[in-house]
């Protein structure tokens, strides 16, 4: 890639991660419209790729709506990637570039005509996005560790709504924790499962059990 | 600046400083122990996934080929771990790896550990469980094996499973004092006989100490707790006995960092390091089969659907611990549940294999996730490259760092992943219960919670950093009795045989502290006895 060179772009990237452990995201609903850059829909692209959701509205081609119901946009990976209050934001533009630059590769290889008024990786399939993304980590590839954070991220938002507390993002109906039916605390918003057990033997016991119960 | 003096210097606070802490502070030597992490107590576990939470006290090492996960906190990985108590096999001690020769020290054998064993079980202590206290996760696991001709057995904890909720939040520390951490034991015992326990200290360089009657000197930096990269201070304490204990992926860095000023180290600190052969997978249990081919089922009338519910580790069959088995072919499956934080490792189906579409179908189906543990025998392949700055990793963000270790799998640890990979699925696939899906490498190449190894014990001193007695070979006075003291992978989880490792090495440490003229009492008992 060219522009900060990879290993600032990666410290970055995990200075993310920094930043949102001390707080101070943006909402992800509010970040995620907040731009219609290139940029923004490079990254909406790609996290949708790896979490797929559907389209947010008709004629949504940043979101390519493989399937319905929530994804990773949905979700709020966006807004965790692109809040402003994350010393990653500046460099942004530079993964988006760097995707954007794997895509016309990838479709010149292929002689898949791009349309110039969207970012090249946008104006992928769905299948050529996947394709892509899968290549991305190719263990000799270079700029692999970026996208090795980046995807965690993405997953982060979507799995554990890493940007927000468990118990308040299951009180907001988070997409990602909805997707899992992750279970609801107690009023206290702490968890206890009082019922957690079949409760009877469900098979024997190895005959070489010491009296603690290890293999002898 | 003061010169600070201390008896017996410790570096770190888990299994393997806890224990020889406690036991020198009780015989009366001053005992100062260093913890990078910092000090939590169960008000402070939290209940949430958000980021800034766990990832205070639990730490993802990202090497090449390797991610390892540790704790970071005082009690160390007792905070965080799972609490599953089991002794390794009688097999795993007369192991000879790929060198063709035993690896264990002669004196060390299971008979030999057991003593030591049951120490720890009553000091933690260990509970046996039973098939109440199995969750529904482990009960699909024993009746699968059982269906399939396999014994399963109730896994022991380190928990008091009175007090347990079986809220599944291990990871983040136990909120309600249930899991027998080293905060409840050894550590607070320590500090009633005086140790003094400094987290957010982080460790740096063992040199020899100028001052009379004082043999090393350890560096330390201490770190602002909201940014662990940043350096408040730093300093230095004079030891006559420095028991280094930061874990398998800690240890051996501050020993590479310090080799020229202590005179050079043995070859083999910084290799031979294991990841105890864990090999994580995820079965897509299907409810309808659970329910017709296992005949279960709940008072709320689903059959599973138990993925998040109970403790991360209640069950495991050790029918493949044969010790007539030749070597790569043993091993422990074992049910646990990770948080949902490692979702994106697990396969799915078609192309690729661990996003898109697929994937995201499978998550829809995640309460029906069986997630299992093979612990196998892997090939001590991995080694400990360049030396960071500081510390022992290269601090990113808190709760993840980029360590120097090396970890490529060889055919032989392949090997032995293949055999429990397929012993699975003869378990879990048989008629359609589930489908079984291997760790995605392709995001995170090979993960454990298990390291070990990194400056193991032995009696061949081109193969083992220690002797048996945990002394660094020709640095009287310098032990290793963390998990980086394990010669090889144990097929179980290793904190039991560290404990009792760390037990078993207090005698050495004693010895040596008292040469250096501290007087001690001897049979100090066990804590809080």
């Amino acid at each position: 890639m060219t522009g900060p060179d990879r290993r600032s772009v990666l410290k970055a990237l995990v200075a993310t991660l920094a930043a949102l452990s001390v707080g101070g995201l943006d909402s992800p609903v509010a970040a995620a419209s907040a731009s219609e850059s290139w940029t923004t829909q490079t990254l909406e692209a790609f996290a949708d790729t790896l979490i797929p959701g559907q389209r947010r509205f008709p004629g949504d081609v940043v979101v390519a709506g493989a399937v319905t119901g929530p994804g990773a946009v949905q979700a709020g990976a966006i807004g965790l990637l692109a809040s402003p209050e994350l010393p990653v934001a500046p460099l942004l533009p530079a993964i988006a570039a760097l995707l954007d630059a794997r895509a016309v590769a990838y479709a010149a290889l292929r002689l898949i005509w791009l349309p110039p008024t969207r970012p090249p990786f946008v104006g992928l399939s769905f299948a050529d996005r996947t394709a892509l993304v899968g290549g991305l980590f190719d263990p000799d590839d270079l700029d692999r560790p970026i996208w090795q954070v980046m995807s965690l991220l993405v997953g982060l938002a979507f799995d554990t709504a890493g940007q927000q507390d468990t118990v308040e993002a299951l009180g907001q109906g988070h997409p990602g924790l909805a997707w899992l039916r992750f279970p609801e605390p107690d009023p206290d918003g702490l968890w206890r499962f009082p019922d957690f057990s079949y409760g009877r033997p469900l098979a024997v016991p190895h005959p070489n059990t010491t009296a603690s119960g290890s293999p002898a | 600046m003061t010169v600070q003096t201390t008896d017996v210097l410790v570096i770190g606070s888990g299994f393997g400083g806890a224990i020889p802490a406690y036991y020198l502070a009780a015989g009366g030597a001053r005992v100062t122990v260093l913890e990078r992490g910092p000090r939590a107590a169960a008000a402070d576990f939290t209940h949430s996934m958000r980021l800034g939470t766990y990832n205070k006290i639990v730490d993802v090492i990202q090497g090449d080929g390797v991610a390892v996960v540790a704790g970071n906190c005082v009690g160390g990985g007792s905070v965080v771990y799972f609490a599953a108590s089991l002794r390794a096999p009688s097999f795993v001690f007369e192991r000879h790896g790929s060198l063709g020769r035993r690896l264990w020290p002669a004196a060390l054998t299971r008979a030999a550990l057991d003593p030591w064993y049951d120490r720890v079980e009553e000091a933690l202590p260990v509970t046996r469980t039973d098939w109440p206290d199995v969750s529904y996760a482990g009960g699909v696991l024993a009746a699968a094996c059982r269906r399939a001709g396999h014994t399963c057995n109730p896994v022991p904890v380190a928990v008091d499973t009175s007090a347990c909720t079986n809220c599944n939040w291990m990871l983040s520390g136990c909120r309600f004092d249930a899991k027998r951490s080293l905060l409840l034991n050894y550590l607070p015992a320590a500090e009633a006989h005086g140790a003094d326990i400094r987290p957010l200290h982080e460790a740096q360089t063992v040199t020899p100490s100028p001052l009379s009657g004082y043999r090393y000197a350890v560096g330390y930096t201490v770190l602002d707790p909201d940014d662990y990269s940043c350096t408040a201070q730093a300093g230095v304490i004079h030891a006559k006995v420095v028991v280094v204990a930061a874990g398998a992926v800690g240890t051996p860095v501050i020993l590479q960092r310090s080799a020229l000023l202590l005179g050079g180290i043995p070859a083999a600190v910084g290799r031979y390091f294991s990841g105890n052969g864990d090999r994580v997978s995820v079965a897509d249990i299907v409810e309808d089969k659970a329910r017709t081919l296992l005949g279960l089922s709940r008072p709320d009338g689903s059959a599973y659907l138990g993925l998040p519910v109970g403790r991360p580790i209640t069950a495991a069959t050790y029918d493949h611990l044969d010790p007539t088995a030749p070597e790569y072919s043993r091993f422990t499956l074992q049910q646990i549940y990770f948080p949902p934080l490692t979702n994106l490792l697990a396969q799915a189906a078609g192309s690729p294999a661990w996003f898109g579409v697929e994937k995201r179908n499978m998550r829809a189906r995640w309460r029906s996730w069986l997630t299992l543990l093979a612990m196998t025998e892997d090939d001590n392949e991995g080694t400990f490259g360049v030396v960071p700055l500081t510390g022992s990793f290269t601090r990113l963000a808190p709760g993840l760092g980029q360590g120097t270790m090396t970890y490529h799998p060889t055919s032989r640890t392949r090997g032995a992943w293949d055999r429990a990979d397929t012993a699975l699925r003869d378990i879990l696939e048989k008629d359609g219960l589930s489908r079984v899906r291997p760790w995605s490498e392709g995001v995170a190449d090979t993960v454990t919670a298990h390291p070990l190894g990194s400056a193991r014990i032995g009696d061949d001193p081109a193969t083992s950093a220690l002797t048996d007695g945990h002394e660094l070979r020709g640095h009287s006075g310098l032990f290793v009795t963390d998990g980086a003291a394990v010669p090889t992978s144990l097929t179980v989880n290793p904190s039991l045989t560290i404990a009792a490792l760390a037990e078993r090495s207090v005698a050495t440490i004693v010895t040596r502290t008292a040469d250096a003229g501290v007087a001690l009492r001897r049979g100090v008992p066990l804590p809080g006895r």
